[in-house]
């Protein structure tokens, strides 16, 4: 194998599993180190530089992080149940502990106006993450952003979809002030019906991130019927957040296995539904839930069927009885999984409601077909995959609007990529071109064995999230559910963090290859052996190395010949290798990754500064 | 050294050996010695062979005497027994204990200044009596504890991390070994586990003395130019002598070889011992061929690592004494104290 390079930034950028898998690049590792270190601002604000909505997002987001989380590879076979740091709930820690005022800190953190911005003019369409991301980025550089909302406040899906116990109204009022306060206009109840006259009104750019607004239907026998008993699932959140639904039939059918599903059977369990089951065609393990949310339902009593395919609604004289479901099976047909019928006669299943949550889609008619704006055969507007840019210049798309539905921290990238794109076409760049990230990669050694990290390494299983109790829960739809973890727990999970960011970097003319790294490694990452290709060169270390996914560092050939071999996969960052270096061959080096954002720049200029350090 | 100890996580396809453990459980407390000492990997090599040879840690005893060399057993085979005794006296307890106990596994770890100065009166009577023993010489050539003199094992005309030359004849415990009539005698390097490890192993296996000297660099005192124990002089003049691989008595052999490269050692045990590449007028099995063959390397400047004899049919010290077969603990008090009419009739045979 060729020597790594780690002068390439996303070398050591993948090897922080959860930052490389959160879409905004959060540099999670430093705001839990911070968290543990009780700098809840601190923490706050570097989340909120990344992801713009700290408190919301601490609470519902789909946490790609925490599948990626190493702490999850490392305690499998050590630990009943392996699982990643909570890295979601600790990010709510820091929402919940900042302090009052924490405003005039954002502001220390923007880049500087622009000169000449101020006359000109950017346009979001709907005032969701995406669109509040963008206009948080491109405000503070002067430009004039718009933001039409169709509702009466910001906030999009999180807002009407998304249900109080889960997140609560407080949180997102605060997290979308704090945008609108930086200068960016909302225009609310205003409803854009046509692109045309948008273009008309002479904006320099258009953002479009008005979501994936309409909930698929399912038309099978009865369905027109019985349509009173019927819903579509986001039609019908978003009704029970303005207020038009305050009820649901005892019994309800929830048609679908996504986390939109997950938030229907929950709310029809606080709106009086005693028997309320959520149905999906396919296994239990593919359902595209999450995983805690599935468990979330099934706490509240709420049952899951698998394997039954809806075929039609059963109703006496409109009056909705029941749904018919045909069992399913899964069967590889052709090397494709194909759902097929079991051949077992037709289950009926009695209900008085039905919620369809079976996927969302993307609707534009308010967009002319004829001003440029090109769509693909999916109905979705063909893009620039980096700069988000349409077939018409000066508009971009981002969010669930540009790619089909995704979540919430897609859609922040997305509005942090537009930004960009949007600041560049104003600024006479080339669209697609993108700041490079601010890197930085610092030794931590202090003394013999002593780091600026805390590097000894938490025994603990993941710490349980406390609830509020059922009887409050459930009795109130917009009693949050979860209460966050109080600060020792915290404190505690943090502890599990394996400080990925600080990496092991190996200088090869310093080693006298005398094995101590080796000996020492808790997880047998390290390997001095004769180069081979990566393939083989994998099978013969000290452990294998079977995660493809994860890098091996490898040195360039040592005195003998041989080479250094680390796998990356499993290695806890505890810095025994380098305590045990006696010529410091081994360091362990902070790496900083900051993703640039509109304005900001790769020399540091225009990133806030550097650690959060207080002044 | 380091302040924390070594995490208990493992990689998650560590594997268990035939007896349930896996090679961490092997390990001891974390090293106090320090960085990049060549003791430590000794130590890792003999967590490795005990774990390959699927040894029941309750059933060895690691004695040790004074030194850095002398304190490694703390960082090896926590579930064993353990005893350090006085500096140079680990011999003499191993003798004891083996006596008393002949069913254990005896390591008696031990450095250039334990077993060549202080204790080299030890280490030639237990090696002249065949206690059944793994004898390992933790050998750096100089006085790590006391910052660095030299040792009585160091090379004349050798240097001093501060510069001084070393004008003393150096005690070749290799050949007093040989001479004194080891069944058993290797030469390894700390740096060279994939050579050490079966080595170990194979000297587990034996029954007798068996003695390894193991070149372990001392980084803080002696890893500089003009040492003859460093890193680098120690590769540049490793005169390899074949590799051996062992196998254990009831596994095959399925290493496929053509006949005359490889030379194959049975020990009482039933484990066989594969040398290849050796030399091809060396006999493995020649005390005074090894004798000269080690003195040439010696003379040529090179340092012969690898097995250099082995008696595979050799005795111990049980069987010179003839003495019982069950250990001590294992007999009753009527077999311990026969009584008087016993003790008479010895008496008598005695007049």
């Amino acid at each position: 194998m060729q020597a790594t390079d780690v002068r390439n930034p996303e070398y050591f950028h993948k090897v922080v599993d959860c930052q490389w898998a959160c879409p905004a690049h959060t540099r999670v590792p430093e705001y839990i180190r911070l968290i543990a270190a009780g700098r809840h601002d601190d923490a706050y604000l570097l989340n909120w530089d990344s992801n713009v909505f700290p408190g919301i997002l601490g609470r519902v987001c789909d946490r790609p992080c925490e599948p990626a989380c190493r702490r999850g590879r490392v305690e499998e076979n050590n630990r009943a149940k392996p699982e990643p740091v909570a890295i979601c709930r600790l990010k709510r820690v820091a929402a919940d502990h900042r302090k009052p005022g924490i405003e005039t800190r954002m502001r220390e953190r923007l880049p500087a106006a622009v000169p000449g911005a101020q006359l000109r003019r950017v346009a979001c369409i709907g005032a969701g993450p995406s669109s509040l991301t963008l206009a948080r980025d491109l405000a503070p550089l002067g430009y004039q952003v718009t933001v039409f909302e169709a509702d009466p406040k910001g906030g999009g899906f999180m807002r009407t979809q998304v249900p109080r116990f889960r997140l609560p109204e407080s949180v997102i009022d605060e997290e979308v002030g704090y945008i609108l306060d930086l200068g960016a206009r909302l225009v609310a109840n205003t409803r854009i019906e046509s692109m045309r006259t948008l273009l008309a009104q002479g904006f320099d750019a258009i953002f479009v991130g008005c979501g994936a607004p309409r909930g698929r239907d399912l038309q099978l026998p009865g369905r027109d019927a019985a349509a009173a008993q019927i819903h579509v699932g986001i039609d019908w959140l978003a009704s029970v957040y303005f207020g038009h639904v305050k009820q649901v039939g005892k019994r309800v059918i929830v048609l679908g296995g996504g986390n939109t599903a997950m938030d229907c059977c929950r709310s029809a369990r606080r709106l009086g539904g005693e028997d309320v089951k959520v149905i999906v065609r396919s296994g239990y393990a593919e359902m595209k839930a999450s995983p805690w949310e599935k468990e979330d339902a099934e706490h509240e009593g709420i049952e899951i069927l698998n394997w039954l395919n809806p075929r039609a609604f059963v109703h006496e004289g409109g009056k909705l009885t029941g749904m018919l479901f045909t069992p399913m099976r899964a069967e590889q047909v052709e090397g494709r999984r194909r759902l097929l019928p079991t051949g077992e006669p037709d289950r009926l299943v009695a209900c008085d409601e039905v919620l369809i949550a079976v996927g969302q889609e993307n609707a534009f008619p308010w967009i002319e077909r004829d001003l440029g704006i090109e769509f693909d055969e999916w109905g979705l507007p063909r893009l620039d995959p980096t700069s988000l840019q349409s077939t018409l210049p000066q508009v971009f798309f981002g969010g669930d609007a540009a790619f089909g539905p995704k979540n919430i921290i897609w859609s922040v990238e997305h509005g942090h990529q537009a930004a960009i794109s949007i600041h560049n076409l104003l600024q006479g760049v080339a669209v697609g071109e993108r700041p490079p990230p601010l890197t930085n990669l610092v030794s931590q050694k202090m003394g013999i064995h002593e780091w600026t990290y805390d590097n000894e390494i938490s025994p603990d299983d993941r710490h349980v999230v406390p609830w509020a109790p059922k009887e409050k829960t459930l009795a109130d739809i917009s009693h949050e559910v979860e209460l966050g973890f109080d600060l020792e727990a915290a404190w505690k999970e943090a502890q599990r963090c394996l400080n990925c960011d600080v990496q092991t970097v190996f200088t090869k003319d310093a080693c006298i290859e005398c094995d101590a790294c080796v000996d020492v490694c808790p997880m047998d990452c390290i390997t001095f052996t004769e180069n081979g290709e990566e393939e083989e060169l994998r099978t013969r270390l000290s452990a294998p190395a079977l995660n493809l996914e994860q890098a091996l560092y490898v040195s360039a050939p040592l005195k003998t010949g041989r080479i250094m071999a680390k796998d990356e996969d499993v290695c806890l960052h505890c810095s025994l290798c380098a305590e045990r270096c006696p010529t410091g061959a081994w360091d362990m080096q902070r790496f900083l990754y900051a993703e640039s954002h509109a304005g900001q720049h790769a020399d540091g200029s225009g990133h806030p500064r550097v650690r959060g350090a207080r002044k | 050294m380091t302040y924390l100890p070594k995490p208990k996580l493992h990689h998650p396809s560590l594997q268990r050996n035939a007896v349930g453990f896996t090679r961490r459980d092997y390990e001891g407390a974390i090293s106090t010695l320090c960085a990049g000492c060549g003791h430590d990997s000794i130590s890792a090599a003999i967590i490795q062979a005990c774990w390959e040879l699927e040894i029941q840690p309750h059933r060895v005893a690691k004695i040790s005497g004074i030194g850095c060399s002398s304190k490694t057993p703390t960082y090896f085979l926590s579930a064993s027994h353990g005893f350090n005794a006085v500096h140079g006296r680990m011999p003499s307890v191993v003798t004891g204990a083996n006596l008393a106990n002949r069913d254990l596994l005896y390591l008696g770890v031990s450095g250039d200044g334990d077993s060549a100065s202080i204790g080299i009166g030890q280490f030639v009577h237990a090696i002249r009596r065949g206690v059944d023993m793994v004898y390992i010489v933790e050998n750096n050539g100089v006085y790590g504890l006391t910052k660095g003199q030299f040792s009585a094992t160091a090379d004349q005309g050798s240097k001093s991390k501060k510069g001084a030359i070393n004008t003393d004849a150096p005690v070749d415990m290799v050949g007093m070994a040989l001479q004194l009539g080891a069944s058993f005698v290797a030469r390894s390097f700390s740096g060279d586990k994939a050579q050490l490890v079966p080595i170990l192993k194979a000297a587990m296996s034996h029954r007798g003395a068996a003695f390894i000297d193991v070149m372990s660099p001392c980084v803080a005192f002696n890893n500089h130019p003009g040492s003859t124990r460093s890193y680098d002089h120690v590769r540049e003049h490793n005169h390899a002598l074949g590799r051996m691989d062992f196998i254990a008595p009831r596994a095959a052999i399925t290493i496929d070889y053509p006949p005359g490269e490889v030379r194959a050692v049975r020990q009482h045990d039933g484990s066989t011992l594969l040398l290849r590449k050796l030399p091809e007028d060396y006999a493995v099995a020649d005390r005074v061929g090894a004798m000269n063959y080690l003195h040439a390397c010696q003379a040529r400047g090179e340092i012969v690592t690898g097995l250099l004899y082995v008696d595979p049919a050799a005795d111990d010290l049980h069987a010179h004494l003839d003495t019982v077969g069950t250990p001590l603990n294992k007999l009753g008090e009527n077999e311990l104290c026969p009584g008087r009419d016993a003790l008479e009739k010895i008496n008598a045979s005695l007049r």
